[in-house]
């Protein structure tokens, strides 16, 4: 099956000159999410906004489930729902007004039952009502996501949908979100939450300075580029890592009480056998043993920063 | 097309309008109540009648005009100066619409509430003034044109401002001057002979002009002049719009 969304060497320059977008290529799968990384002003939001037609690339080329984003905008745009960064709504309109209204724009017939359905969904059915200015600004980014699902978008861009979000609003979105990848939506999504792609997303793009540095499957990145821990948990606490056991893999936690060993998970021999049997050959009685992966963050800070050597 | 996008915003449009419906009208009624107080009853009683007509009936047109002129200009400049203020343009831009929808909806609905306001003032002056309409097509038909020509000006003023004060200075600077030295309050044949030529360069001049001939049967300008210049104005921001979406001018970057 084509990529459902194709960037070919796509590139922006501002007005200014400044080049936010040197050169990228992505093809995202349908019914995908794709979780995009990178640190702030790395050209996230100017890569979507090119995409839905908000600023006008320099060259390359996009396409849409097969339509070009220039030539055939209308096929192409029809299939997109965009959640910006920024909250803009309008502050005096009605919550549901301006959700019915963004279906409208994008040439469906009204839909009253669907419009109920992702109210109720985000929960803003009670305040279908209201105004914009009288919500909270959670609330507010609800409805960006309500306007946005409004159209029955096939391609959902979310440019930091949990950005000032609570933590139990975080859990819903990811909730909604998985519901929509149970649709078949195909999910671009940008986030500096680190956790947050690590739940959701399928595969990991990492961006800085306007270049793609990796697309990557989240599982196989994390595992070929995870590290795990092992920490053993002794009976009673050492001052010192026995000679006998002494390498550059192990080190002693600050009150002594456990040994943590790192590894490598794609080397054939972990080390965890013969270092354990040297634990207890040592004289040390084991109390636990718990073993911990690398976190995306981990792996992402080392790559944003192998970016940043000259 | 997608006609349903302009529905939309058509009506998005027209409900912001009926929000503030009596803000909307109490204003021009007032001041054009004044006008015919001041000018028609107070100081046009000591006027004779210009062509044939009593000025405070002569003033009728050009007051219309210059209302419906002013809230076309506002009303679509505002409409799409705010969603570029508080960015809610990027849905716009986002959607499967193209120049020609977007200015359907926008320019439509700031023509519809200036027709409204003109509507209401031509009411209003039924109530000061006796007089009849001669050309009651022609005289809708002008006035619907002026909306939209106007409107799309306004839309064009819109997009290029970049601030409050710039949404308000061209209207003020260039507009007023223009519909005041139009001919809303005299006719042309009454200015010294250089400022009569003068004022042929003034496009407000033939469509008071047409507009008043609608009215009363008399005009500075040949009606058929009047008609050419109003399609060639309204042609003209038409070119200017296409052209602005075409390079994405101050919207897109
Ligand atoms: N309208 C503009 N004119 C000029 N430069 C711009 C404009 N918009 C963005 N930029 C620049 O382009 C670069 C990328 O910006 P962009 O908003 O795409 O970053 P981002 O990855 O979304 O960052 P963040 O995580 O902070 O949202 C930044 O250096 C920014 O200053
Ligand atoms: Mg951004």
């Amino acid at each position: 099956m084509p990529p459902i969304v194709e960037i070919n060497a796509l590139r922006k320059a501002y007005a200014s000159g400044f080049e936010a977008l040197k050169g990228v290529d992505l093809s995202i799968e349908e019914g995908e999410i794709l979780a995009l990384l990178g640190p702030n002003g790395a050209g996230k939001t100017t890569l979507i906004s090119t995409v839905c037609g908000i600023t006008t690339a320099t060259s390359g080329a996009v396409s849409v489930g097969g339509h070009d984003t220039v030539r055939d905008f209308r096929a192409a745009r029809s299939m997109i729902g965009l959640v910006p960064q920024e909250i803009n709504l309008e502050p005096f309109e009605k919550v549901q007004n301006t959700v019915k209204f963004s279906r409208g724009l994008f040439g469906q017939t009204p839909d009253p039952a669907l419009i109920e359905k992702i109210l109720r969904q985000l929960s803003l059915w009670d305040k279908r009502d209201a105004q914009i200015r009288e919500l909270s600004g959670g609330m507010k980014r609800r409805v960006l996501i309500a306007k946005a699902l409004s159209h029955e978008p096939r391609v959902l861009f979310l440019d930091e949908p949990t950005a000032g979000v609570d933590v139990e609003l975080r859990r819903d979105m990811w909730e909604i979100v998985a519901e929509l990848k149970r649709d078949g939506v195909t999910i671009i999504l940008t986030t500096h939450y680190i956790e947050e792609a690590e739940a959701i997303a399928d595969r990991i793009g990492v961006i800085a300075s306007g270049e793609i540095l990796l697309v990557e499957d989240k599982d196989k990145l994390m595992a070929r580029m995870g590290k795990k821990e092992l920490e053993v948990q002794l009976s009673a606490p050492i001052t010192a890592i026995p000679d006998s056991l002494a390498s550059d893999a192990l080190r002693l936690n600050e009150d002594g009480t456990a040994l943590i060993y790192t590894y490598d998970t794609r080397s054939e021999r972990t080390g965890i056998t013969k270092l354990l049997a040297e634990v207890a050959a040592a004289g040390l009685t084991l109390r636990d043993v718990v073993t911990r992966q690398s976190s995306l963050e981990d792996i992402f800070v080392g790559l944003v920063h192998e970016g940043d050597a000259p | 097309m997608n006609w349903t996008a302009v529905k939309s915003i058509y009506l998005f449009e027209m409900t912001r309008f009926f929000r503030t419906i009596t803000q909307s009208f109490i204003s021009p009624v007032l001041s054009t109540s004044l006008y015919f107080v001041v000018f028609g009853a107070a100081i046009g009683s000591r006027i004779q009648e210009v062509e044939g007509v009593s000025y405070a009936a002569f003033i009728v047109p050009g007051l219309i005009m210059l209302s419906v002129i002013t809230q076309s200009i506002s009303n679509a400049s505002f409409g799409i100066y705010f969603p570029k203020f508080i960015g809610t343009i990027f849905e716009l831009l986002s959607a499967p619409v193209n120049f020609l929808e977007i200015v359907m909806g926008y320019v439509g609905a700031a023509a519809t509430k200036a027709l409204f306001i003109g509507v209401i003032i031509l009411l209003t002056a039924f109530l000061f003034v006796d007089f009849e309409i001669q050309h009651p097509i022609a005289m809708v038909g002008f006035l619907v044109l002026t909306c939209i020509s106007f409107a799309l000006m306004g839309f064009i003023i819109g997009i290029w401002a970049g601030n409050f004060e710039q949404l308000q200075l061209v209207p003020l600077l260039i507009i007023t001057p223009l519909v005041f030295l139009g001919g809303s309050f005299y006719s042309i044949s009454m200015l010294p002979p250089v400022w009569q030529v003068i004022s042929h360069f003034n496009p407000v001049v033939y469509l008071i002009s047409g507009f008043r001939w609608s009215f009363f049967g008399t005009a500075d300008v040949p009606i058929g002049l009047s008609l050419f210049a109003i399609t060639g104005f309204t042609t003209l921001c038409l070119g200017v719009i296409w052209w602005i979406f075409k390079t994405g001018w101050r919207i897109r970057q």
